[in-house]
């Protein structure tokens, strides 16, 4: 059984019964896992670990935003990074050019990405299956390409170099380590609570409808198109939080932000971890950084071991690690029913 | 921007014709892989994304050939065989394992064997700049076509893309095996009930798509320079010119290729930082007014 096919087997959930209940226990796990990051500088000084968990921040709000489309939707997006880059490009440009206050930037940021997200989204989901992921490709490839020509305005191919002002605000200094990091942790814990909202919401099980059978949702007179819109927009300003996340911690942008790769990553990133899981991009983030960050220790070809850490994904367990893992312990549960 | 450099250059005959031949030869380098790319999609039903890698290995087959024995005709024989081989064992035993599961599975995999190969290449050829050099043979006075300036080795690329297109275009339409594969292309189970081996087919359609990035980038080889990762713009570009054809078409993969070549070309002039945002721009006009691009059929 494939990724998908694992997903669609899921027992749909009464979405109404206990789903309040449901939400309240989403909430305070998220509490739980915030004040658990939190409270880390508490007891390690060690900087590279808390610019690890910024950098799965940045990553996690990314990635996971890209499998409302790909795991929830169908739509397998190979161009989600032009939103990442452009959280990041419009976030550092605000801050350097207009000097306004951060929360105010980001929420300029947010309302240019969904005002680009909506444009090209109309185009792009009329379209399906692979001329949908071509003509994404083909958008962000048009984005990296904007930013590297117009460079008086992004500073072409060296990226918004100088870094990017970030004054207090409500006491909270950004150009210090520590808040930088609470501010990450905060913003992912937010973003990841208001995306499960999304997925367990009556809208998130219309994606997962439209991604099962198309025609159907649209016989029982859902606008399939306003849908697929709808959520490519939502998903886009997920990817643009995470980007600027990353502007504030690497306090610039640059070209590579918006390059074809880095959606490249973010789909290996989901197939990683497992897209039928709402967790499942998480636990891949976590993976490949991990995976990252010990193999350029130890070689400089890191694309031979990434290959074969890969191949062993795709051939070996045929499905993400989390998506693995969940099967397995459905697996075992009816086998002590005795079914 | 320079439109007047472009609007210049479009009055003056020699730079006309210095340009729509280095459009020809990019488009035709482009046709060779867009091909492959098209074939193995039509019957496979398969983006091979780790396409441009072949590209790759065939421009180094080339070199080291070339090095090694002072032929260039060995030099594109090893480029183009080479990389047969090299598509067979792909998907004997990788491909073939994934057939039928997630279009994000085979992607996958695909993504996973550019990572492999960039870092093959890296670690037998060395990871700088390599480049074959023009061969002798060919080292000599270029042609003058009204004003412009044609080295003759360009015409040979022309000449051979073209033979392969023929070739292929022909083969497909008129052969017994050509009737075969466009049949296995259409309705595999019925040809596999009919006693012939449909993994002997997609086996070989996989390696006559290597064979012709292979020869690609061995026919590339004189002209452009080498290194790890080169595979990787033209697989973008090649994938540009299947999808403005649209997904399995021949004639689609020839047509895009040529227009892509020239919006390359002529683009440099115009606008040379943004020549790359020039052929995005076109895919997108072309998808949206078209969605399954001008010579696709309608969309599975």
């Amino acid at each position: 059984m494939t990724e998908l096919e694992a997903g669609r087997a899921e027992t749909l959930a009464p979405v109404r019964s206990g789903a309040a209940l449901h939400r309240y226990g989403d909430v305070l796990i998220a509490l739980t896992a915030f004040a658990v990051l939190a409270s880390l500088p508490l007891f390690t000084g060690s900087k590279a670990l808390l610019d690890f968990v910024i950098r799965c921040s940045a990553y996690g709000l990314f990635a996971t935003s890209l499998n409302l489309l790909v795991g929830y939707t169908g739509l397998t997006s190979f161009g989600h990074g032009m939103f990442f880059g452009l959280g990041a490009y419009s976030f550092g440009l605000i801050m350097q050019k207009l000097a306004v206050p951060v929360p105010l930037a980001f929420v300029a940021t947010l309302a240019i990405t969904a005002v680009v997200a909506a444009i090209i989204g109309a185009i792009c989901v009329r379209l399906k299956e692979i001329y949908f992921a071509f003509v994404t490709l083909a958008f962000q490839m048009l984005i990296h390409s904007t930013i590297l020509s117009w460079a008086s305005f992004t500073g072409g191919d060296q990226g918004l170099r100088g870094g990017i002002p970030r004054p207090a605000f409500f006491g909270i200094d950004l150009s210090n380590h520590v808040p930088l990091y609470v501010t990450s942790c905060a913003l992912l814990i937010l973003g990841l609570l208001a995306m499960r909202q999304i997925a367990q919401s009556p809208f998130g099980y219309t994606l997962r409808m439209i991604r099962d059978n198309a025609a159907r949702a649209s016989f029982l007179g859902i606008d399939v198109w306003r849908a697929k819109l709808t959520v490519f927009v939502l998903a886009a300003l997920f990817a643009a939080m995470g980007g600027m996340v990353m502007a504030l911690f690497v306090s610039g942008a640059y070209p590579e932000f918006a390059y074809w790769t880095i959606s490249g990553e973010a789909i290996f990133i989901n197939m990683l971890g497992g897209v039928s899981t709402f967790l499942g991009p998480m636990v891949g983030t976590v993976l490949l950084l991990l995976l990252n960050d010990t193999v350029t220790r130890f070689t400089e070809y890191h694309g031979i071991v990434l290959g074969v850490v890969i191949l062993f994904f795709a051939l070996g367990l045929r499905k993400g690690l989390l998506d693995f893992v969940a099967e397995w312990f459905v697996h075992r549960r009816d086998a002590g029913e005795g079914r | 921007m320079d439109i007047d450099a472009l609007a210049g250059c479009l009055a003056s005959s020699a730079c006309l014709v210095t340009q729509t031949t280095s459009g020809l030869i990019i488009g035709m380098l482009l046709f060779l892989v867009a091909v492959g790319l098209t074939l193995i999609f039509g019957v496979l039903k398969v983006v091979n994304f780790s396409h441009g890698a072949f590209y790759m290995f065939g421009a180094y087959f080339a070199m080291t050939t070339y090095q090694l024995t002072g032929s260039f005709a060995l030099a594109m024989l090893a480029g183009a065989a080479g990389t047969a081989v090299l598509g067979l064992i792909f998907e004997r035993v990788f491909m073939s394992r994934v057939y039928g599961a997630d279009v994000l599975m085979q992607l996958l995999i695909c993504y996973a064997f550019v990572l492999i190969f960039d870092d093959v290449v890296r670690i037998i050829w060395g990871p700088e700049f390599k480049s074959m050099g023009m061969p002798s043979a060919f080292q000599v006075m270029p042609l003058f076509i009204a004003g412009g300036v044609v080295p003759p080795y360009y015409l040979l690329l022309i000449g051979v893309a073209l033979v392969a297109a023929v070739v292929l275009g022909i083969g497909l339409s008129r052969s017994r095996i050509g009737k075969v594969i466009r049949a296995a292309a259409q309705n595999p189970g019925m040809v596999s009930a009919l006693g012939i081996n449909t993994g002997l087919i997609y086996g070989g359609v996989f390696a006559l798509g290597g064979m012709l990035a292979g020869l690609a980038g061995a026919l590339a080889a004189p002209v452009r320079s080498l290194t790890p990762g080169m595979g990787f713009s033209v697989l973008i570009e090649s994938f540009i010119v299947t999808v403005i054809g649209g997904m399995g078409s021949i004639l689609g993969a020839l047509i895009g290729a040529l227009l892509l070549g020239l919006i390359r070309s002529f683009g440099s002039l115009g606008f040379p930082l943004f020549t790359e945002g020039l052929m995005y721009l076109f895919m997108v006009i072309v998808l949206v007014s078209k969605p399954t691009g001008l010579f696709g059929k309608e969309a599975a």
